[in-house]
């Protein structure tokens, strides 16, 4: 056995980085899918548009899928909380449990909703069933919400009492759903949720724009998910800015690592890609002088003093390998974010000049990129908040490796889970093709037709199934 | 108020046994139902009877994993401690179960559809296996309290824990079958309404065996539980077993409407004299329900929560049950190609 023990620590980080990592995937789908399928299936309805309606139902099927693995991999994490950091939990359960507490009321909310709405669409009105997918739409904002709220107050723990031994021995919930981070980190995720769900969705139709599928249908599957992408993505450039700001004011070793500020300083220089040496000093990257303190704080321009990471001791700040992670994605995420931007604007001028989106392969193979770009932004800044926060899993109160479990078997649980989400993801894509691809195949010869003639009340499950797949 | 939380969490954890347990006995079913072509129309009406529930259904483990932690914050950190094993593998197990359910609904070539369905319905019976672990680890007094751990593995590898996982999976199936009756009858397929209700009984003894069998065990492995549960839950012990015998009679007699009334009354009396006979532990007997409490602020947020999600959760569940029940959630509108239905096995 001696062999098996193995430090759970880093494998522990591993694990919840790693299920963290893909179930961030599925939010913005959960988030973003269910406004986008009701705008198709708003404009079906009022515009008795076909294809409007056929887009808003097979968005509904792949959505099921979707929701499914949604809730699934975010049940583990709840496991995970305490077979992974059971010190964490047992200490601050009773603060930190409670925007999870909210968070379940809008994911019962959603479960249910998403039921109605994707399996209605037969024998629902038409109306009836395009409103109760509203509900969706609400609980997913709230739902993301209310995670990140407690993400939020990891970083900025706040609302509750200890007393001398480090016990929780007062709450205040408000307090701790509304700490100082959760309105702008919440705004940046709920926001980040259309961008990344915008544009992933948004790509697929792309692509088959590309391969010349070229009708009424996919220009919508394109025009409605890029549309809400290239309008959230400005917005997500003024709060991720506001964001930036308050860390700078409020999570200063956060920002020292983002910005690579070893030592407290003014005019420090926006360092473009670069990390630090084992020694502490900047090397490589394109420094832009001066750039980092005027954007910390327009008002002092070049003189705004950032603080360093020399503000705190050693062990109680990111590591070097820690800081560059850190620097990197920052890089990554607002690197892609600008390149999604220029491409939403291309796509507003277009839409201004000549009422379409540009058709141009300039323009497609980037969109048809842009869902991956987006995915990887949103990794890369969930990366900056969590690697930025490190040693500490609550703020100055409870480290990362004080936290979590002695089970030595965590190496063992991780590889599983790599193997077990590896299978999950590749499936999943898998899947969501072979529909497509089916429905597309059923296509040619002979449409569906949503809310179409309804069928009888049915008498056996199979039989109805055979009359629709006879349709 | 502590008091009152505890009772919502044995509420959650009811809710979710009664719930989602049938969802994971319909797996159960699945499994058993033997080769495609045989299995194909019992499968179908697994699939049609929890697609549209099962994740509603599936969120009490949710709630009850949050009020666990937020409410007893110590109990929760010291069962995920010690009992990291069987709570691994339920968890793999409810990633499986769910996304090969959803993958199965969405794929039409048979051999894909075998796969996921063999996925679905292993994972169906393994995650139930692993909650009664767990529950009989907690009954038999194996999860210390505080820093200590409890054995890994002789935790929930026990004849406690081996005989509640049993249980709970013949609980979960009897309560499937019992449910898979009624919508089959709903459908007018009278032929499965009586195939499900040949099993519903087999699951019925079964699911009985297991709790008597569990009397004797709980006697000699978790002499606390046991006392509670012959003193203080006494009269729900008594009212489960009632339960069971009258389904079991209204099953003989093929009166399902009021058998899954009272099966599921079977099922919830059970969880609570379970609750009620370990009372004052959380975790018996090292560790009070008082001194694993949050403060009661947070006590406060949690009644709070459940307030609202008795307002809203409630009306939008039934909501959904009865448009379920009423035939008005009949399928996602999958384009699939179907063999022609093939006779029952008997």
């Amino acid at each position: 056995m001696h062999l098996l023990a193995v430090n759970p620590v880093p494998w522990a980080r591993s694990q919840m980085a790693f299920t963290l990592a893909f179930h961030i995937v599925l939010v913005p789908l959960g988030v973003a899918w269910g406004l986008m399928a009701l705008v198709a299936n708003y404009r079906g309805l009022k515009h008795e548009d076909s294809a409007a309606l056929l887009l808003a139902q097979r968005w509904s099927k792949f959505m099921a899928v979707t929701f499914a693995v949604g809730a699934v991999t975010g049940t583990v994490l709840s496991f995970e909380f305490g077979l992974l950091w059971p010190t964490f939990m047992g200490r601050f359960g009773a603060a930190f449990g409670v925007p999870f507490a909210i968070e379940g009321l809008f994911f019962f909310t959603e479960a249910i909703f998403v039921a109605i709405y994707i399996f209605g669409w037969k024998r629902l009105k038409p109306w009836t069933h395009f409103w109760t997918g509203i509900p969706i739409v609400i609980a997913g904002i709230g739902g993301s919400v209310s995670v990140v709220a407690a993400n939020a107050w990891m970083n900025e723990p706040s609302g509750f009492t200890l007393n001398s031994a480090g016990k929780v021995v007062k709450v205040d919930p408000i307090g701790v759903i509304f700490n100082k981070a959760m309105p702008y980190e919440a705004a940046h995720m709920v926001v980040a949720a259309y961008v990344v769900g915008g544009f992933l969705i948004a790509s697929v139709y792309a692509a088959a724009w590309l391969r010349g599928r070229r009708d009424r249908y996919h220009r919508l599957g394109f025009t409605i998910p890029f549309t809400v992408a290239a309008i959230a993505t400005p917005i997500q450039m003024i709060v991720g800015d506001t964001l930036a700001r308050w860390v700078f004011s409020n999570e200063p070793v956060k920002f020292a690592a983002i910005e690579l500020v070893p030592k407290t300083k003014s005019d420090v220089p926006e360092t473009l890609l670069g990390h630090l040496n084992s020694s502490g000093k900047i090397t490589g990257g394109i420094p832009i002088p001066g750039l980092a303190s005027w954007l910390s704080d327009p008002s002092t321009g070049k003189s705004t003093v950032v603080k360093g990471l020399n503000t705190v001791p050693s062990n109680a700040r990111p590591t070097i390998g820690e800081v560059n992670v850190v620097h990197l994605a920052w890089d990554v995420m607002v690197g892609l974010a600008m390149l999604l931007l220029l491409l939403a604007l291309w796509y507003a001028i277009s839409w201004w000049i000549r009422r379409d989106f540009p058709e141009t392969r300039w323009f497609l193979w980037p969109a048809a990129g842009a869902g991956v770009a987006a995915v990887l932004a949103l990794e890369a800044g969930w990366v900056v908040t969590e690697v930025g926060r490190q040693p500490w899993i609550v703020h100055n109160y409870l480290k990362v490796q004080q936290a979590a479990t002695a089970n030595h078997g965590v190496w063992i649980t991780f590889s599983a889970v790599l193997a077990l989400y590896l299978g999950l993801g590749i499936t999943t894509v898998h899947v969501l093709r072979g529909m497509s691809r089916r429905w597309r195949d059923a296509g040619r010869r002979e449409p569906d037709s949503p809310y179409g003639p309804r069928s009888p009340v049915p008498v056996d499950g199979v039989r109805v199934r055979e009359e629709v797949a006879a349709r | 108020m502590t008091d009152a939380v505890a009772v919502l969490l044995i509420v959650a954890v009811t809710a979710y046994a009664v719930l989602a347990g049938a969802d994971f006995g319909a797996g159960f079913w699945d499994l058993l139902a033997g080769v495609a072509d045989r299995g194909e129309r019992p499968r179908a009406l697994i699939e049609h009877s929890i697609g549209p529930v099962w994740e509603a259904n599936h969120v009490w483990l949710i709630f009850t994993l949050v009020m666990l932690w937020t409410a007893f914050p110590p109990a929760f950190a010291s069962i995920t401690s010690t009992l990291f094993v069987p709570l691994t593998l339920a968890a793999f197990g409810i990633v499986l179960r769910g996304a090969s359910f959803a993958f199965r609904k969405s794929v039409v070539r048979t051999r894909d559809r075998r796969n996921f369905g063999a996925a679905f319905a292993a994972s169906s019976v393994i995650t139930p296996y692993c909650m009664g672990a767990v529950a009989g680890a907690i009954a038999s007094g194996r999860v210390p309290s505080g820093g200590t751990t409890g054995d890994p593995w002789s935790s929930w590898v026990n004849v406690t824990s081996v005989v509640a996982g049993v249980l709970a999976v013949a609980t979960c199936a009897f309560l499937a079958a019992v449910f898979l009756i009624r919508d089959a009858a709903r459908l007018e397929q009278h032929d499965l309404a009586e195939y499900f209700r040949r099993r519903a009984i087999a699951a019925a003894i079964a699911a009985g065996a297991a709790a008597v069998a569990g009397i004797f065990v709980l006697g000699a492995d978790a002499t606390y539980v046991f006392h509670g549960m012959a003193s203080r839950s006494l009269p729900l012990v008594v009212a489960s077993a009632m339960c069971g015998v009258a389904s079991l009679v209204l099953l003989r007699r093929g009166i399902a409407r009021f058998a899954r009334l009272v099966a599921v009354g079977a099922v919830a009396t059970i969880v609570f004299a379970w609750g009620v006979a370990q009372w004052p532990y959380i975790l018996p007997t090292s560790l009070k329900v008082s001194a694993a409490a949050a403060p009661s602020e947070t006590l406060t947020a949690l009644l709070v929560v459940f307030a609202i999600a008795v307002a809203v959760i409630g009306p939008s569940i039934a909501l959904l049950f009865v448009m379920d029940q009423r035939s008005l959630l009949p399928e996602e509108g999958a384009e699939r190609a179907e063999k022609p239905p093939a006779p029952v096995p008997s």
